[in-house]
């Protein structure tokens, strides 16, 4: 008997199963930090990088990765279509280096779509994914992680380590950046917020969670590379369009319509900034 | 049906480390929906790998794990190629297999 | 004569020019409003009409929170003057109530319902209490706000008058206009002062 198999310590490798925020009653709201000194925080942060690394290994995020690659490979839509006859930019059915390189002029339809408009066009188109059942559950729930999502999550795997390239050759693409950065500063709303209100300046943060300053490459990659991600605070996937969909709830704004032009300018704006910088998601979140 | 498992299997020096992570909502049975209605449990109830077609963990486990767990185990005198077979089984009656080998 | 010669120039670099000439010509910012008035929908308390600007949003928008001096210092005067204090003349609620309205961010969200009274958002920015280490750092710290300037009549009615309307001291200020917007009742605004510059405040603690 050449094997001998011995198991160590089963238990004390759990590395995620802390990320049980989900499993809290829903009610019990968490408690504020009651710590004496302030400037704590630092220290909070630290400690929570720490944990994200460990994930980082084993995001979560693979499983919807999985699922999107499923999908995307052997799903077949009314007359066999499948996503492989999918443009994202790069010819049809190319995956690899595609998310980094929306939002695009898609001549096809003569819009700019970011990379989840894209997607889920081409899933409604190829896939007979119904548009109306998409819109009405745009984004993931514990309940349920749309399809979508999964998808998107797969197509931003395969630009995993690759340079963000956002294309502003196209008129239409340099008009969306434009218009995305007017939005970026409008304010309005009952609290007079814009989007750079937060996210304008270096080294601000609410509570304690930091605010990249989205208008430098450098710190616009950190916003941009966390979305996919996996939101440990309950289980599931969340897309950039529901970054943007959640920031202008707490910007007090109306809600934006999901896949809108308004959004694809936004991301126009914020991707094209974080261009030459290194994507390293899809990302998990706290 | 459930979703597969992403295993990762890897030799380090004689040791082989071997990370799991499954998909499941591995609910508590205390938490509320939206609706105030309490949400049933449903979680991984029993866990199996097998190395190189021998037995090394039988496990149970509880509502204590988080959504989509990731577990990993450390196996002494595994070598490359041995087949790790995975299996678990939640309290609904729902179960997934899924298979890796071990690489160098 | 001018467009004309561009177009002489244009002709020859076709590609940049397209873009010069479409930046001297369109005005990207109505343009991004225009979008938005087309896209941003209601939904519960957050109406569709809150994408359009005010006068004072205007103002700020339009250059980029820089306003020439004396247009801000009219803006300001007419914000001030609108500022509604207590007609019963106290400035000062319980402190107890205010630290409990400094934590909620609740308010005006679209999640949020309608009737619900709104919390201050103020630890969202602002350091207060030295027992919450949570807080933002987009405003200034607070601690230590009454010890420092006192627990004077015009202290109460300067912090009273900066809740209710920001703008009224600082025209593009980042903060919002808690009263003006009727995000916070008189009441609210009152125990937010108390929390301010109570003497028994936390805030004012050694």
């Amino acid at each position: 008997m050449k094997q001998r198999l011995s198991t160590l310590m089963v238990a004390a490798v759990m590395t995620a199963s802390f990320a049980a925020h989900a499993q809290q009653p829903a009610k019990k709201a968490p408690p504020p930090a009651k710590a004496a000194a302030p400037a704590k925080k630092e220290g909070i942060t630290a400690e929570f990088e720490k944990f994200r690394e460990v994930l980082e290994e084993d995001n979560p995020a693979e499983l919807f990765e999985a699922k999107g690659e499923d999908i995307w490979k052997n799903k077949k839509g009314p007359g066999g279509a499948t996503m492989a006859q999918c443009d994202l930019g790069l010819g049809a059915g190319v995956v690899k280096g595609a998310y980094v390189q929306m939002p695009r002029w898609f001549a096809d339809v003569g819009q700019v779509m970011d990379a989840e408009r894209r997607i889920v066009h081409c899933m409604v188109k190829y896939l007979g994914y119904k548009e109306e059942d998409i819109r009405k559950q745009p984004f993931s729930n514990d309940q349920r992680t749309p399809d979508h999502v999964s998808v998107i999550t797969y197509v931003a795997a395969q630009s995993r380590n690759l340079k963000i390239a956002a294309p502003q050759k196209h008129a239409k693409e340099i008009e969306a950046y434009r218009i995305g950065k007017e939005i970026f500063a409008y304010r309005a709303g009952p609290y007079d917020f814009s989007c750079a209100t937060c996210h304008g300046d270096d080294g601000k943060r609410i509570r304690t969670q930091d605010l990249p300053n989205l208008r430098k490459p450098a710190e616009a990659v950190k916003a941009y590379q966390g979305w996919p991600g996996y939101r440990m605070t309950g289980g599931f996937m969340l897309t950039q369009q529901w970054r943007m969909n959640d920031c202008f709830r707490q910007q007090r704004f109306p809600e934006p319509t999901y896949l809108s032009d308004s959004i694809t300018a936004l991301l126009a704006y914020m991707t094209v900034t974080a261009n030459g910088q290194v994507y390293k998601g899809p990302g998990i979140k706290r | 049906m459930a979703d597969p498992m992403k295993i990762r299997a890897q030799m380090k020096g004689d040791t082989a480390e071997i990370r799991v992570l499954m998909s499941h909502a591995m609910e508590t049975g205390q938490r509320k929906d939206n609706a105030g209605a309490t949400v049933p449990a449903h979680f991984i109830q029993a866990i199996t790998v097998d190395v190189g077609g021998k037995r090394v963990i039988q496990g149970q486990t509880s509502t204590s794990v988080s959504r989509n767990p990731v577990f990993g185990f450390k196996v002494k005198g595994a070598k490359v190629g041995d087949k790790v077979v995975i299996h678990w089984e939640d309290n609904k009656g729902d179960k997934r297999t899924d298979e890796a080998v071990i690489a160098a | 004569m001018t467009a004309m010669k561009k177009t002489v120039v244009c002709a020859a670099a076709a590609l940049a020019c397209s873009a010069v000439l479409a930046d001297e010509i369109r005005n990207y910012r109505a343009e991004a409003v225009a979008m938005m008035k087309r896209d941003f929908k209601t939904r519960g308390i957050a109406t569709a009409d809150r994408v359009h600007e005010d006068g004072l949003q205007a103002v700020c928008n339009r250059t980029s929170d820089n306003p020439p001096k004396d247009i801000a210092a009219r803006l300001e005067r007419d914000q001030l003057e609108a500022v509604k204090y207590p007609t019963d003349g106290k400035l000062m609620g319980d402190w107890k109530a205010g630290e409990k309205l400094a934590q909620s961010g609740r308010g005006m969200t679209w999640s949020d319902k309608a009737g619900v009274p709104g919390g201050g958002n103020c630890y969202n920015c602002h350091q207060i209490s030295p027992t919450e280490t949570s807080f933002g750092t987009i405003g200034p710290s607070l601690y230590q706000f009454g010890k420092i300037r006192g627990n004077t009549p015009e202290m109460q009615k300067y912090a009273y008058g900066k809740i209710w309307n920001a703008k009224a001291f600082n025209l593009c200020s980042a903060m919002p206009r808690f009263g003006h917007a009727g995000a916070l009742t008189e009441s609210q605004i009152k125990d937010l002062v108390a929390l301010l510059l109570d003497p028994q405040s936390p805030v004012n603690s050694k």
